[in-house]
């Protein structure tokens, strides 16, 4: 009986609709809900945060010498998608990375978007993260975007949009397994009856994406595919080597691979053997301090230069950060409709352009009222949420924006639906609502999957919209259901 | 290519297409996994093992305890580091330096801390069941449960840390994929346990070694029990010797039974089958000098007796034998994890000068 006292307030409720009622695809939660007690909760909590620990798990906090391991919060309670929900969002996602995709090839070459004037040629060519030395270049099987991890939220009238692309190396996704493990653990009755569809093959189809794009010289060749982490010291290190386990593939640091004669090669104990595909988890910048940063201790050196000849294919490709700009967002939907010949799906939340003067004027007559981002930060860094800023906040981004204003955009805030989520556990615990959005796991490779489900990430502080696991942020499994209820 | 000093990052390159290739930093990690977790169970049993022999001697003196530990704390740690810690060598202090000292390499914290970061490398590479073992393991070490444990009873906590190690080792041997891995855990595991079967038998030789009116005493017969129960061997070589605790005896059977597992014939044995499997070399070949010399020693085993032995010096011997695993270690280490580190700077250079040719 732990829901009866809870309140929707204003906001858009996952699992409550307006008048209150339970919705639908959330009957079976209620139910269970109905005769759980704050004794089992605890113990089901107390289980998974145990698990999770013992397994490892966990995210390093540096506060000392020693680092303390820490568990991202999890919460018990699912999110539930109904499956005709699912079928839109789904195509969504698919008709979006496939323009995005035509995009990349477009700007690395023949550039007709620029050229018919439906983007502004100076955002693509000043951005930070063109590559213009790889204009011409030809990607395997032209996919630039093989791993995208898109980021959905829900306005008032819970209306699905897109926040955020993610186009490089989003992670997240051996969060959205564990958990999904975690809950079959801890409700497994539930779990059954409420038909869900399965996530488990993500790490599968991956492997087959990553197998895919092989280089061409290589012919029928069974591919050396690896997984390239900055390190053990990389709060994501525990994904990598969970995927890499998943699939069966060496997970490789920088000082494990070198170059010769433009091949990439791992130094094993039999000598150093070929690598052919890398499915690598650093940025473009770290890759090869030949090329970009110099100072790069992560990467290898000559790694490009095998790149550009064609012997090593890297998942994603370099450059896609150009489509994860947030100037770039802004023009997306145009982008889908220049390439597909469609209207976009899933909508992008509004958004100004600080370049452009008139929306200029608005966002700097506005500030304390909008969102502000910077074009190329993500993990919720170097943004300003005007209504809850402090004036002096507000300053320091009026002059930011006055400076550069290329680098920024802003946006009306949207205030995220809220979910059921565990609060207060100290205190003996109440279900009370907090901010979520969704970060589902598409594959681009011979054929596009969407993985039903995805990371859905809470915003654990009352009244807090940022839902990043850096900033108080937790988690939940998310379910698809194979029908409506 | 270019005339730039290349480093040569290794003798060959290969083509092999199979996903068993090990990555040679893969390979030094689970060596060192498997050798940090062998040597804190064996720390953990000389300590409990000394701990309980020091309940039958109570009124010793300081001298005498120093005596007592000294060789102890030789074996299985550094000296120059204790003393820098500690005024005084006894049961708490040698304990606690051996135990729980982040400071001191070969404590148990320090070996299990480093197994489980080696084990963390490599994730991937061991079950979930391997690393899950070690976590606990660590997570234990870093509660405040340990320090309880630990001062309710020396004994229980020993007992926790030795019964980590037997369940990661059968864990090991039951639930990780027979493959090159599978050799350099072996290789780690039985070179380190051969290492410190010669230096629990070196303790006794050291300075243990009675005045001559307690040879063949209840002190004496008492100390070489605690030897053989330090190699976990007690009810092993009775059940070999129905006969009383010989001295000569223990030795003879540390060093040289052939069926009991932590003797060091037995031990080296078991690196010889490693050795040839990771190298794929017929049983009569060694392929280098460490080999060699290791393969030399295996046949002295074969037939040296143990009067000869104790006749040219037991110390000396035992000396022998940990040169010759140290020089194998070496060896190990440079034949299949040694890549000379890449000079990035003349890397970068070479590079960038190809790429240049080529625009």
């Amino acid at each position: 009986m732990l829901i009866e006292n809870y309140k929707t307030e204003d906001f858009f409720d996952e699992m409550f609709g307006e008048d209150g009622g339970v919705r639908p695809h959330y009957s079976k939660i209620a139910e269970r809900l109905q005769v759980l007690d704050r004794a089992e909760h605890k113990r089901k909590q107390t289980a998974v945060d145990l698990a999770f620990m013992r397994s490892g798990v966990t995210f390093t906090v540096y506060n000392d010498n020693q680092g303390t391991e820490r568990i991202f919060p999890f919460d018990l309670v699912p999110r539930v998608i109904p499956d005709s929900e699912w079928q839109r969002i789904e195509k969504g996602l698919i008709q979006r990375i496939t323009a995005l995709n035509l995009f990349l090839h477009d700007i690395y070459h023949e550039q007709k978007i620029l050229k018919d004037r439906v983007i502004p040629p100076h955002y693509i060519l000043g951005a930070k993260h063109f590559r213009r030395e790889f204009m011409g270049f030809n990607v395997p099987k032209d996919i630039y975007v093989h791993i995208c991890g898109t980021d959905l939220i829900r306005d008032r009238q819970g209306n699905y949009l897109v926040l955020e692309d993610n186009l490089r190396c989003p992670s997240g996704a051996s969060y959205m397994l564990e958990n999904r493990a975690a809950l079959k653990r801890a409700f497994p009755d539930l779990y059954r009856s409420a038909r869900v569809h399965p996530v488990d093959n993500y790490a599968a189809e991956l492997r087959k994406v990553l197998q895919y794009v092989s280089p061409p010289s290589l012919g029928t060749a069974q591919p050396n595919v690896v997984l390239m982490t900055p390190g053990v010291f990389n709060s994501a290190y525990f994904e990598h080597a969970f995927l890499a386990r998943q699939m069966g593939i060496p997970i490789v640091e920088g000082r494990d691979l070198v170059v010769r004669d433009a091949r990439v090669y791992m130094r094993t104990t039999s000598g150093l053997v070929p690598v052919d595909v890398i499915y690598r988890r650093i940025d473009d910048d770290f890759l090869d301090p030949t090329v970009f940063r110099p100072d790069s201790l992560l990467g290898v050196p000559g790694l490009v230069h095998a790149y550009r000849s064609g012997n090593v294919s890297l998942a994603n490709s370099i450059g896609t950060g150009v489509a994860d700009d947030k100037v770039v967002y802004y023009f997306v939907p145009k982008i889908i409709r220049y390439y597909l010949g469609e209207d976009p799906i899933l909508p992008n939340v509004d958004t100004y352009l600080a370049s452009e003067p008139k929306d200029r004027v608005h966002i700097l007559d506005n500030l304390d009222k909008l969102v502000v981002k910077s074009a190329n930060e993500a993990g919720g860094y170097g943004m300003l949420m005007g209504p809850w800023a402090s004036k002096d906040e507000i300053e320091a981004f009026r002059e930011q924006i006055i400076a550069n204003p290329r680098n920024f955009i802003a946006q009306n805030p949207i205030s995220l639906s809220r979910h059921p989520t565990w609060c207060n556990a100290e205190e003996g615990g109440a279900f009370e609502g907090r901010h979520v959005d969704l970060r589902p796991y598409i594959l681009f490779g011979e054929k596009t999957t969407v993985t039903p489900g995805g990371l859905t990430r809470v915003a654990l502080r009352k009244g807090s919209l940022v839902v990043n696991s850096s900033q108080g942020g937790g988690s939940k499994d998310t379910w698809v259901l194979y029908g409506d209820s | 290519m270019s005339d730039l000093p290349i480093p040569t990052a290794q003798k060959s390159i290969s083509e092999r297409r199979d996903s068993q290739v090990m990555l040679s930093r893969v390979a030094n990690s689970l060596y060192w996994m498997s050798r940090y977790i062998e040597r804190s169970e064996n720390v953990a049993r000389l300590l409990d093992v000394n701990l309980q022999l020091m309940l039958d001697f109570a009124d010793l003196n300081d001298q005498q305890l120093k005596e007592h530990w000294l060789p102890i704390l030789c074996s299985a740690g550094d000296e120059e580091t204790f003393f820098k810690l500690y005024d005084r060598a006894d049961s708490e202090s040698v304990t606690e330096f051996l135990t729980f000292r982040e400071e001191n390499p070969n404590s148990i914290i320090s070996c299990l801390f480093s197994a489980r970061e080696n084990a963390r490398q490599v994730r991937d590479q061991i079950s979930l069941e391997m690393f899950e073992t070690l976590n606990e393991c660590y997570l234990f070490l870093k509660s405040k449960n340990a320090r309880e444990v630990w001062q309710s009873g020396a004994h229980e906590f020993f007992e926790q840390i030795k019964k980590y190690s037997h369940l990661f080792q059968g864990l090991t041997g039951s639930t990780f994929t027979r493959n090159e891995g599978y050799e350099f855990i072996n290789l780690g595991k039985f070179l380190e346990r051969a290492d410190k079967t010669t230096r629990i038998l070196d303790i006794k030789y050291h300075i243990l070694l009675p005045s001559v009116a307690d040879v063949g005493g209840a002190v004496d017969a008492a100390q070489w029990q605690a030897i053989l129960r330090s190699a976990s061997a007690l009810e092993a070589y009775r059940r070999f010797h129905v006969e009383d605790i010989l001295p000569k005896k223990v030795a003879e059977f540390l060093i040289f039974s052939t069926t009991f597992p932590r003797s060091i014939r037995a031990c080296m044995q078991h690196l010889d089958d490693d050795l040839h499997r990771l190298s794929g070399k017929d049983r009569r070949e060694y392929r280098s000098a460490e080999e060699r010399a290791f393969g030399k020693l295996l046949s002295d085993l074969n037939f040296l007796t143990i009067d000869e032995i104790l006749n040219s010096g037991l110390h000396e011997f035992l000396q022998g034998v940990q040169t010759t695993l140290d020089r194998l270690d070496d060896h190990i280490y440079q034949e299949y994890m040694y890549h000379p580190p890449v000079d990035i700077q003349a890397e970068i250079l070479l590079h960038q000068q190809q790429m240049q040719q080529q625009q």
